[in-house]
């Protein structure tokens, strides 16, 4: 297993549309091992999407089960999503996050509070799965990722928290 | 990047408020050679203050006359002070307190004072007055660091709210790094 680099912004990889997964096969398995030593090996981070190895596939891996203050609260432990979609959502809250992949900034983001996601396992396998709160925003995070969107592209301003017009993307 | 260690200024300037004064400011030190980092510039009734670490290879006075031909032609009061300072080294709140009320004097005071004594290390404090003439309200957010624990902060608010009749909240802040 290896622990893979994580690119930071600038780098146009971040900014791109990551592609679907069509193929379960070894080379899959052996990569999603990968991802998931580099996101062990990372600060603290909940979740970890391919696209921040430079990896333009739609895969995320969510774990928010290790986060200190979310242990009470309802959430699905560790989670392999290929190619992951919410199908419905609800509720909006700001909150703070911060990326790997830009290092030593942290802002506040509005996020759906509830979402439903569809998603297929590593096997290929689909889930759907109910979300809320921390584990709901990680996800909206890393889908996020896959979309060439960093959570810079979302931030509200300390000051005013408005939504800003026709932005809802 | 050189391995010298940067050198840096506090900027402060506060002036009245009129269209130009960041645009300007900025070119000059930018022409001058001088380069931004962490800043904070706002309107704060009808006047303009910023504050700008500057970084800049020269001395306090050359940098003083980089920005004087400027702050002198905008009404801006210039002050100028070297600092010891670091980027890439924020560190996290994982508090947010809220207040809010009637404005009368002493509400920041005696807030913070309780806090303080509760462990609230402040990062980041900003209040308006709000409301009419007549009735003017207070507003007040303030991001920090709960140091002795969030439950301390919370009996101290709870203190505040009513001993001096504010509404107040405090949430914790999930910080999630992704």
């Amino acid at each position: 297993m290896t622990v893979l680099d994580i690119i930071t912004y600038p780098d146009a990889r971040l900014k791109q549309v990551a592609e679907e997964v069509t193929s379960f096969d070894s080379k899959l398995a052996e990569f999603i091992q990968n991802l998931e030593e580099t996101m062990a090996a990372g600060p603290a981070g909940v979740g970890i999407a391919a696209t921040q190895v430079g990896v333009m596939q739609r895969i995320v891996i969510v774990d928010v089960s290790n986060y200190p203050k979310i242990k009470k609260a309802k959430h699905h432990g560790h989670l392999i999503l290929v190619n992951p979609e919410i199908i419905d959502w609800q509720g909006m809250k700001k909150g703070r996050e911060g990326c790997m992949s830009v290092p030593d900034f942290t802002g506040n983001v509005i996020r759906a509070e509830n979402i439903v996601l569809k998603a297929l396992d590593e096997n290929g396998n689909e889930h759907q799965y109910e979300m809320e709160g921390f584990e709901a925003r990680a996800v909206q995070h890393e889908i996020d990722h896959l979309d060439g969107l960093l959570f810079l592209d979302r931030l509200v301003s300390r000051r005013n928290d408005l939504f800003t017009r026709n932005n809802y993307k | 990047m050189s391995n010298e260690e940067p050198n840096w200024y506090m900027v402060t300037l506060i002036g009245k408020d009129r269209p130009g004064i960041v645009s300007h400011v900025t070119a000059a030190l930018y022409e001058g050679g001088g380069n931004l980092g962490e800043t904070s510039m706002m309107r704060l009734g009808g006047n303009f203050s910023i504050m700008m670490m500057v970084e800049f290879s020269g001395r306090k006075k050359e940098l003083h006359d980089v920005l004087c031909s400027v702050t002198d032609s905008m009404g801006l009061h210039l002050h100028i002070d070297k600092i010891d300072a670091k980027l890439h080294a924020h560190r996290i709140p994982d508090v947010r307190v809220s207040v809010y009320g009637a404005d009368r004097a002493g509400i920041v005071s005696k807030v913070t004072t309780t806090l303080a004594e509760a462990g609230l290390n402040i990062l980041d404090l900003e209040s308006d007055v709000a409301g009419g003439k007549d009735k003017p309200l207070y507003i007040m957010h303030i991001e920090g660091e709960a140091s002795e624990g969030v439950k301390a902060l919370e009996s101290a608010l709870q203190i505040v709210k009513e001993e001096d009749g504010v509404d107040a909240e405090l949430v914790e802040i999930d910080t999630l790094i992704g």
